[in-house]
């Protein structure tokens, strides 16, 4: 009995609104088309898309949960980066 | 509930933790969401995988006694509703195997646990499904006990095991409303109708009580899982729950529950219920259920039949990644 397993493969899904394509889920297919073929039974089954992507999940670079504090803490401070930072006089209207 | 009787891990006291699974338990007490790549206590993962992995197998087992009436269904609309049921829970399977396979383990070493008889599914899936009627039993309790299970789930600890739940849920009401229009259908039918969907309801109710699993006073490993939020409610909650939502509607039907001694308590603002034989669930838990050798075979059979066309299909994607190859260093 051969041991090969499917390779794993991430799932892209852009819904009928012209949203981003939006992580969904994984799924083993032996090769791209018949991954496509999958997501497509898998995902797709209720019109949630009309186009997917798929990609090996070994080709995805992932931050680590240890570099939390260095890439994101950063951001926390800025908070000039948000509109409501800004008190606009109620007589400017609408901004 | 599709996992029964999961193994887990002795409640450890706080003060008894190291620091990083005391810092583990204030994030998940926190409502945090442990992701695959953090840190997580070795009891976490190993519980988690059987857990998950007892819930795709009962997801993918659970096909078996409702594709028997793919072919037999008596019309074709209710035929098409079948197959996409049942399709549906193909679908449920995977998304649990692949929610598993994020904690370390493949989905083929847990099919092989499954096929070598050492990981379970649930017991439900060891009864028959005799007749039409039954398919709207199955719908109507089967899936509404697991619903009644999954939807605290959507809130459990794990990313994965969260995301793939919430996915479930939206897709699992059609299959309780499916199963109880089923039920309608026979029940207002003719006085024939209306038996086999009395003896249906016979016959599933306490298979169904079972799904939860035994009283949590004899279960000793769910205040672990509770601590952990992968389990979120007791077992007798959750029957209790399913007990008092259930009972309304087998009254609209015109059946009635098996149980002499069902009558509803004002005080507890629920029924009160007989237990179901915890004899009989630790004999199918066993492998003496009516219907385990069947479905282990049915498994163990569809997984080597399909092995060629595994196996072709791997021969395939590889011959053309090398002619792939070839190409592009003939472009060169």
């Amino acid at each position: 009995m051969s041991k090969k397993e499917w390779p794993l493969w991430e799932v892209f899904i852009r819904g009928q609104h012209g949203l981003n394509h939006r992580h969904v889920g994984s799924l083993h297919a032996p090769d791209a088309e018949m991954a496509i073929n999958h997501a497509r039974d898998v995902y797709t089954r209720r019109r949630e898309g009309v186009s997917i992507w798929v990609v090996q999940s070994k080709d995805i670079t992932a931050s680590s949960p240890s570099e939390k504090g260095p890439l994101f803490d950063p951001a926390e401070s800025k908070t000039y980066r948000h509109p409501t930072f800004f008190d606009i006089p109620e007589e400017v209207g609408k901004m | 509930m599709y996992a029964q009787l999961v193994k887990s891990e002795g409640l450890k006291p706080r003060e008894e933790m190291s620091p990083e699974e005391r810092a583990f338990q204030d994030r998940v007490d926190n409502g945090e969401k442990i992701e695959p790549k953090d840190w997580m206590p070795e009891g976490y993962r190993k519980t988690l995988i059987r857990q998950i992995g007892q819930h795709a197998h009962s997801e993918i087992v659970g096909q078996l006694p409702e594709g028997n009436w793919i072919t037999r269904a008596p019309t074709l609309e209710r035929k098409a509703i079948l197959l996409a049921k049942v399709q549906d829970e193909a679908g449920h399977g995977l998304y649990l195997y692949s929610a598993a396979e994020t904690l370390g383990v493949s989905r083929d070493e847990l099919l092989d646990k499954l096929h070598s008889g050492n990981m379970k599914y649930s017991s439900i899936f060891n009864y028959p499904t005799l007749n039409w009627a039954d398919i709207g039993a199955v719908g109507w309790l089967v899936d509404g006990a697991a619903i009644m299970n999954q939807v605290p789930l959507q809130r459990t600890s794990f990313g994965p095991y969260s995301r793939a739940m919430i996915r479930i849920c939206k897709e699992e009401s059609f299959h309780q409303r499916q199963g109880y229009a089923i039920m309608m259908k026979m029940a207002f039918g003719t006085p024939e109708q209306k038996d086999m969907a009395q003896d249906a309801l016979n016959r599933f109710w306490y298979p169904s009580l079972m799904m939860f699993g035994p009283s949590d006073k004899d279960s000793v490993h769910s205040a672990q899982s509770m601590a952990w939020k992968i389990k979120i409610n007791t077992n007798d909650e959750l029957r209790q729950k399913f007990v008092n939502e259930t009972v309304p509607q087998a009254e609209y039907l015109g059946l009635s529950i098996p149980d002499d001694k069902l009558a509803w308590n004002e005080e507890k603002q629920g029924y009160d219920f007989s237990e179901p034989d915890w004899s009989e669930f630790f004999e199918v838990i066993k492998g003496n259920g009516p219907c385990n050798r069947e479905r282990m075979e049915a498994r163990v059979k569809a997984w080597e039949d399909g092995e060629w066309f595994r196996d072709g299909l791997n021969a395939y994607a590889e011959k053309a990644a090398v002619r792939r190859k070839a190409a592009s260093v003939a472009a060169e």
